[in-house]
């Protein structure tokens, strides 16, 4: 048995950066992805709106444990060889955050009165525009609130990465905890961390939201 | 051939006729006002000329060239064709000077540089120079609904539509939009609106139209009409709103 140290510390540390990792890839994919399906949803086009919808609620009716499994065990065998845990386990990530966020700007941007648009198209502007310049500002800062609220989520669940042998915050702590037989440090100190990670992000969230609810 | 030509224009809502075969010209320089009971049609007719709404059958000339949702160059009629609506519809999250040089600086119309002058003069039409910097939150109604006109003027419309524009206004606020709709009248704006403003009707306009379940019921002369109206239903709508 031996005592925790600092090189424990060190691979926390290390897992850490997975953790950011699976959430800045979730991000980086699922951002533009969502704000795609959250197009579709309010387009005019019904075939465009109905698969989106499907997809949606597809997507949200599947444990995000589920889609890990799916995407972890099920693409190589699609695919017909061997996919790295990031790819598969970054795969599963994208799909989940493009989903919620997604719904959460579908919400935004039909929360902007229809009017808007038509003072835009009146003013001879392109559909592009009308999106770019009226619709989105708008709706991303009613939706503001929300977005923050699943970034915390997506944090916290890369935790779930673990199950298939990623090696992020959760799973680090797992493993020092069964070298140093000190469960309760290990397990609080990785709880720390998670909480000093989130915490600024809720208040934030919070704060939005109050200054949301105090405009208008 | 006038600025505007509509003829024999139909249109429906599923099975209710809301238009029912309305012509109607209005020639460069014209003031028209367009009077009747609500639900007679008036918003409909007036969004159909900039290709809001989507006509059933019938025509709609702009300077000659018919106008549909389908048509090409429907920006290039919009931005020729300025609305104001009974909402101002000011974009919430922009300055009044960005609410007014959104349109000019995004289809051209304008640079960077020379859009802070197009604001300013837009804005001293309407007498706000002053809230240049302002959002339209902290406007009155009338402040914003004279912003709204000036962001329809900024982009050199040739022909400017209203509906009931003042109709949402607190009553001490109407005087000053229907003011500077006076002045746009003056400087030979053409102008298309839709109004419970009688007096403005009776001696601004150069052409009244009264309509009657989707028809034009009666057209002509404000004074005369006023004066004379030929229908029992001009007669009554005009007991009702006399005064
Ligand atoms: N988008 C719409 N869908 C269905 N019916 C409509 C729509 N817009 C207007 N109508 C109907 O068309 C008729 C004429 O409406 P409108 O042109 O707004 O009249 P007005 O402006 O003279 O009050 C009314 O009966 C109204 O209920
Ligand atoms: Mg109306």
């Amino acid at each position: 048995m031996r005592q925790f140290s600092f090189s424990d510390l060190l691979f926390l540390a290390t897992a850490l950066e997975w953790t950011f990792l699976m959430a800045a890839i979730a991000l980086a994919f699922g951002v533009p992805v969502g704000l795609a399906l959250a197009l579709a949803r309010t387009s005019g086009s019904a075939v465009l709106r109905t698969v989106a919808t499907a997809l949606i609620e597809l997507i949200q009716g599947i444990p995000l444990l589920g889609l890990l499994m799916f995407f972890y065990f099920g693409i190589p065998v699609l695919v017909g060889k061997d996919v790295p845990t990031v790819v598969a386990v970054g795969a599963a990530y994208t799909i989940y955050t493009a989903v919620f966020l997604g719904d959460i700007w579908r919400g935004g941007i039909q929360a902007v009165r229809q009017a808007q648009w038509e003072a835009g198209a009146c003013l001879g502007l392109s559909w592009l525009q009308q999106f770019v310049h009226i619709i989105a500002p708008q709706a991303f800062r009613i939706a503001l609130p929300a977005t923050v609220g699943f970034l915390v989520q997506l944090i916290k669940n890369t935790s779930l990465a673990s199950v298939v042998g990623l090696v992020e915050l959760a799973r680090a702590g797992q493993m020092i905890s069964a070298g140093t037989f000190q469960p309760l440090l290990v397990y609080t100190l990785v709880a720390a961390i998670y909480f000093t990670i989130c915490f600024p992000l809720t208040t934030w969230s919070r704060t939005l939201e109050a200054r949301l609810n105090g405009a208008r | 051939m006038a600025l505007v030509e509509i003829k024999n224009v139909r249109k429906n809502y599923g099975t209710l006729e809301v238009l029912k075969g309305v012509s109607l010209d209005v020639e460069k320089g014209e003031i028209v006002t367009i009077i009747g009971r609500s639900g007679s049609g008036k918003s409909t007719l007036l969004r159909c000329i900039n290709a809001l709404e989507t006509i059933n059958s019938g025509e709609i000339l702009l300077e000659g060239q018919s106008v549909s949702a389908k048509m090409d160059g429907l920006r290039q009629m919009r931005q020729k064709v300025g609305i104001v609506f009974q909402a101002f519809n000011l974009f919430p999250h922009m300055t009044i000077e960005k609410n007014v040089t959104l349109a000019p600086i995004l289809t051209g119309k304008t640079d960077k540089q020379g859009a802070r002058k197009l604001a300013l003069s837009v804005l001293e039409r309407v007498g706000l120079a002053d809230k240049l910097k302002a959002y339209p939150e902290q406007l009155s109604g009338g402040q914003q609904q004279r912003v709204a006109i000036a962001r329809c003027l900024a982009m050199s419309p040739h022909l400017m539509l209203f509906d009931e524009v003042t109709s949402a206004l607190d009553p001490e606020l109407v005087g000053e939009v229907l003011k500077v709709m006076e002045e746009m009248a003056a400087q030979g704006m053409t102008m298309v609106l839709v109004t419970h403003e009688m007096n403005f009707a009776r001696n601004v306009a150069t052409k009244l139209v009264f309509m009657h379940q989707g028809r034009v019921w009666e057209q002509g002369d404000p004074k005369t009409l006023f004066a004379n109206p030929q229908t029992p239903e001009l007669k009554s709508f005009i007991g009702h709103h006399a005064g």
